[in-house]
């Protein structure tokens, strides 16, 4: 679960890594309000959860109240990569005199949150990490001792000259990693940590993910989610034990397991289709997931045929027929099924849907792809 | 033979008085895996079905000899259950649990280090040696004895490759599936060095998807070390970047750990990569010569 970068520096203020004075803003009046407050050049920034904010226009500097009433003008409805601006962040300006990076992350190759830093802040640390890897610093971390003070500064006096400000960047990283571990966070990123004109470290901007298998112990993270309408549909879909992701095409996916589902979407590409959406009932046997799962394809309006593809291992394939049947009697089903039964009482999931004509069947993979999409093409 | 679990494998499950592990310990039991002992705190002295119940793992394995732990622990406890489990000196973890918090899984990886225990998962369907012994909750009924290994990341897709190969008479000596998390156990590495050094492994399928760079450092891997044919497959090839695909770690970021990457990974290192699932039986059949 993503936050935004206000939400984020309101928990780095909680651990005292310092952070610029902020007021976050929903309108252009709230805005000149909040100027008042700063009274001082401010820098205006839109809160969306994509990266790309400034080349997208969405982060100004302005000198004046005028210019901040302006720059909330244009930015506040603005659209990035799909989003729409309905919040700003108006902070104080920094005369930043250095920049870094600094990012602690979740990783699979060390099985260990792994630390990196970097003397190139402020630029994409993906675009970094493509044209100049050696420019970044990794670093493991153990989860038994934690992050020592010792090993932030020696990170720190690799990529800065000055000992103060090495130790004030070696605090802020100490009080992050503390902060990581006691959010369960899955990403936090300082980029950048600047250092300004009266040599004092700031965290400039805040980016964090948490783990989702870790919200249950942190509602009060949980609670700072803004989700899209795509991700509500999503959350909704995760409360009702399903894995749901909404897609551009026209061919409904229900399958259980996430690889088969993977799976299943690139055989209906392989065959030149399209789908819809990724939708995994998981490994229960309950009919009523399949239910809310036919629930959540025929709201989609752009499904214009659905495949099922069940392979029964824990999940029993005549629970799959028995939730359609149950999914069919409240419902108006006009659209093309296609269904594709294999594994646990394949045989008797079979024979309960064999008297439904509105059903196709097939045997494998490949023929319920080609077959979905054949429907598709009739519809 | 078989890589990891045999008919010397002696089990502990670890939450066997809940549901699921219920269920799955009689499936286990049926199979003729030889099942020592569960563990339930506050359990100790009863029985399920003739299995001993123990307060801890350590009693479990004082009494029993247990050398190996299966988990259907909930996933707020199962990280605990992982490190019980290791410094009781079980060798090989199998946690079929899904949803453990990632820093969880991070906090106890130094535990299994220090104790040289093996783990595979979490969020896995954990593994079977047909013929000798199944641990986890694979569906037994596709499997059958043969020489080719495999290793996936998934579990029903796991079923369809399976499924593929022994209708097509190609029968299997040991199926992992590692788990769809982001931070596992044994990964492709650890388990394509024990296929190669497995005399009754003649084949390897490696069953992928996409996120991280293991199917990258598999394939680099398999060019240096592994002499046996592998054949692969990797699910994902249409699943859009930022979004994370059911798994926790099926996930595209900033343009890393797509499909395509993946399969020319795999193609750069003479493995054979399979559009769909059905064509697996036909590659490992002429990587056999048969």
């Amino acid at each position: 679960m993503k936050i935004h970068e206000y939400q984020a520096k309101e928990i780095f203020a909680k651990y005292k890594i310092p952070v610029q004075q902020q007021v976050i803003c929903h309108t252009v009046e709230q805005v000149a309000t909040a100027y008042e407050t700063i009274n001082a050049p401010v820098v205006v920034k839109a809160q969306v959860l994509v990266g790309g904010r400034g080349k997208a226009g969405g982060i100004k500097f302005c000198t004046t109240k005028d210019k901040a009433l302006e720059a909330a003008n244009k930015i506040l409805g603005m659209d990035i990569k799909g989003l729409t601006v309905e919040k700003v962040l108006v902070a104080k300006a920094v005369d930043i005199a250095d920049e870094f990076y600094v990012g602690l992350i979740n990783d699979r190759n060390t099985k260990s949150v792994l630390l990196m830093v970097s003397a190139e802040g402020g630029v994409e640390i993906e675009e970094v990490a493509k044209t100049n890897p050696e420019k970044i610093i990794k670093m493991a971390i153990d989860p038994l001792v934690g992050l020592q003070p010792y090993q932030a500064r020696n990170v720190f006096f690799q990529v800065m000259k000055n000992g103060n400000h090495v130790r004030q960047a070696a605090d802020i990283l100490v009080k992050l990693y503390k902060l990581y571990m006691e959010t369960d966070a899955s990403l936090a990123e300082i980029n950048p940590l600047v250092i300004d004109n009266k040599d004092k470290v700031i965290a400039l901007d805040a980016k964090m993910n948490f783990d989702d298998n870790a919200l249950f112990r942190h509602p009060e993270y949980a609670a700072m989610a803004d989700y899209t309408d795509d991700e509500k549909l999503e959350v909704d879909a995760t409360e009702k034990g399903l894995s749901y992701i909404r897609l551009d095409g026209n061919i409904g996916c229900m399958v259980n397991g996430a690889g088969l589902a993977m799976a299943t979407m690139d055989m209906i590409k392989l065959y030149g289709g399209d789908p819809a959406n990724f939708l995994d009932i998981g490994g229960s046997s309950n009919p009523q997931k399949v239910v809310h799962a036919m629930e959540f394809l025929l709201h989609d309006k752009k499904v214009e045929a659905v495949l099922i593809n069940i392979f029964g291992g824990i999940t029993r394939c005549d629970d799959v027929a028995r939730g359609l049947l149950d999914a069919f009697k409240i419902m108006t089903v006009n659209i093309p099924i296609v269904i594709r039964l294999s594994g646990t009482n394949a045989k008797e999931g079979r024979e309960l849907l064999k008297n439904n004509n509105e059903l196709i069947t097939a045997e494998t993979m490949g023929e319920a792809a080609r077959k979905v999409i054949e429907a598709t093409k009739k519809a | 033979m078989s890589i990891l679990i045999n008919n010397d494998t002696k089990l502990v499950v670890q939450g066997m008085t809940g549901r699921d592990g219920g269920f799955h310990t009689e499936k286990m039991k049926a199979y003729g895996t030889k099942i020592v002992a569960g563990v339930s705190p506050g359990k100790e002295g009863t029985n399920v079905n003739g299995i001993p119940v123990f307060n801890t793992v350590a009693n479990a394995v004082k009494a029993t000899g247990a050398n190996t732990s299966v988990l259907f622990v909930p996933a707020a406890f199962a990280a605990d259950a992982i490190a019980e489990a290791s410094e009781a000196g079980i060798k090989l973890v199998i946690a079929i649990t899904e949803g453990i918090p990632t820093i969880d899984v991070i906090r106890v990886t130094p535990i299994l280090e220090k104790n040289g225990t093996k783990m595979i998962g979490p969020n896995c369907p954990g593994l079977i040696s047909p013929g000798q012994s199944l641990v986890g909750i694979l569906p037994v009924s596709i499997f059958s004895e043969g020489n080719v290994g495999l290793i996936s990341r998934s579990g029903t897709l796991t079923y369809e490759m399976v499924n593929q190969l022994t209708t097509n008479g190609i029968g299997q000596s040991t199926c992992i599936g590692i788990g769809g998390d982001p931070v596992i156990g044994l990964h492709y590495i650890e388990l394509l060095t024990m296929f190669e050094a497995d005399k009754d492994t003649h084949a390897i399928v490696l069953c992928g998807e996409i996120g991280g760079d293991a199917e990258e450092q598999a394939a680099a891997f398999i060019k240096e070390h592994v002499t046996k044919p592998v054949v692969a497959f990797i699910a994902g090839q249409s699943a859009p970047p930022g979004k994370r695909m059911g798994h926790a770690g099926a996930l595209i970021t900033s343009g890393a750990g797509t499909a395509e990457e993946k399969i020319k990974a795999f193609e750069a290192a003479g493995v054979k990569v399979a559009k769909e699932p059905i064509e697996i039986p036909k590659f490992i059949k002429e990587a056999l010569g048969k």
